[in-house]
């Protein structure tokens, strides 16, 4: 069934997410979180956030997916000597991997790469 | 010389490493509760905000400008656009739901799609909550807390919230949350109306922000279960992004998270 009224998409997909969200907090309030499940739990967040990141930065999709892959990975890498130069400091890091990324955008946009 | 200074102090002030995780955090706190100040819920808030400020914000706003633009291309209206953002409130499920309603789908396709695309808050919910237990008001609201919860706010709380005083977390969590979604609300609506007119270079480079700065966060967990699920997690989660593109984030949880559980349970054990 094709709807064409997007607040009604957007409703759904709102309930969608939400469910999710509803789901951890029942599945919380059952939890010993000094047993095993509430560790696997958090090993699986990890994981699956960490899973999500590398896959969104080695393989993008949307509007990310128009840059080369060399740009993400050259700044990527340059944020992490720069990251473990400052004693594993996030906005260093981060910073650097930005104005890495933000240089080659800029000199490919202006025909210099 | 002034702005580089305040510049290193910033950069400090967020890296104050505080215990990552968890479990080990909360048995800390239920045996040594003594050894915590309390803030105050005005200072607790405040530090909230504050720490929302540093980088959350920012991030959000980025990765939310790329959306707003997003969503405009799609040829949606601001109003769908403003209610993705503070509603789904999880990117990859409101790329999702824009994407597919703009390829014309059927609605079911759509909500499904949007759906799974946000599976990871249910293991993210579960391990947030038990830090409000005994909290009652952070009872009553427990679905309004899961329902504001990203991985901006996720992030933060677990490098920081576990650190403070039980009764502290919420006004902190409510701190970080509601400064996050001022920057998510912000950024939706200057990508809309600035679509097209900011240079993509600028745009691309801002949804490439919150991205990178996850990088650095996952390089900076502490506890061994984490660093090894967050290894085996990126290690697995591109491959198993070339077989299944749609269910590839709860497999590699799934996955990488159950590897990561026993591989340390086995190195406790041989310890």
């Amino acid at each position: 069934m094709i709807v064409s009224d997007p607040w009604v998409v957007l409703i759904l997909c709102i309930l969608g997410t939400f469910a999710w969200r509803a789901m951890g907090v029942i599945v919380a309030n059952h939890i010993d979180i000094s047993g095993d499940l509430f560790q696997w739990f958090n090993c699986v967040a990890y994981a699956m956030l960490s899973g999500l990141i590398t896959r969104v930065i080695l393989m993008p999709s949307g509007t990310l997916a128009q840059t080369p892959d060399v740009d993400r990975i050259a700044s990527i890498s340059a944020g992490f000597i720069v990251f473990f130069m400052c004693k594993r400091n996030i906005f260093a890091g981060t910073g650097s991997a930005f104005v890495t990324f933000l240089g080659f955008a800029a000199a490919r946009n202006y025909g210099l790469l | 010389m002034f702005s580089l200074s305040v510049l290193v102090k910033w950069s400090r002030a967020f890296n104050e490493q505080a215990p990552a995780l968890i479990i080990n955090d909360l048995k800390f706190d239920l045996a040594d509760n003594i050894l915590m100040t309390t803030l105050g819920h005005q200072k607790a808030l405040n530090r909230g905000v504050c720490d929302g400020l540093l980088m959350p914000f920012w991030m959000v706003f980025g990765s939310m400008i790329g959306f707003g633009s997003m969503a405009r291309d799609a040829g949606l209206g601001i109003d769908v656009a403003l209610g993705a953002s503070l509603g789904i409130w999880g990117l990859p499920g409101q790329v999702a739901m824009v994407e597919l309603f703009a390829a014309g789908l059927p609605i079911y396709a759509i909500v499904v799609a949007s759906s799974l695309a946000n599976m990871r808050f249910m293991p993210m919910t579960v391990v947030l909550m038990p830090h409000f237990k005994g909290n009652v008001t952070a009872h009553k609201w427990r679905y309004l807390l899961a329902q504001v919860l990203s991985i901006n706010i996720w992030t933060v709380f677990m490098r920081r919230g576990s650190t403070l005083a039980e009764e502290d977390r919420l006004p902190f969590y409510f701190g970080v949350s509601i400064t996050c979604l001022i920057g998510g609300a912000l950024g939706t609506t200057i990508g809309f109306v600035a679509a097209g007119v900011l240079p993509l270079y600028i745009t691309i480079s801002l949804v490439f922000l919150n991205p990178a700065y996850f990088v650095y966060v996952f390089s900076s967990v502490r506890y061994r279960n984490c660093i090894i699920a967050v290894v085996l997690g990126a290690i697995t989660g591109p491959l198993i992004y070339l077989f299944s593109p749609d269910w590839s984030v709860p497999i590699t949880g799934v996955v990488a998270g159950t590897a990561a559980f026993y591989l340390d349970k086995w190195m406790d054990r041989s310890q």
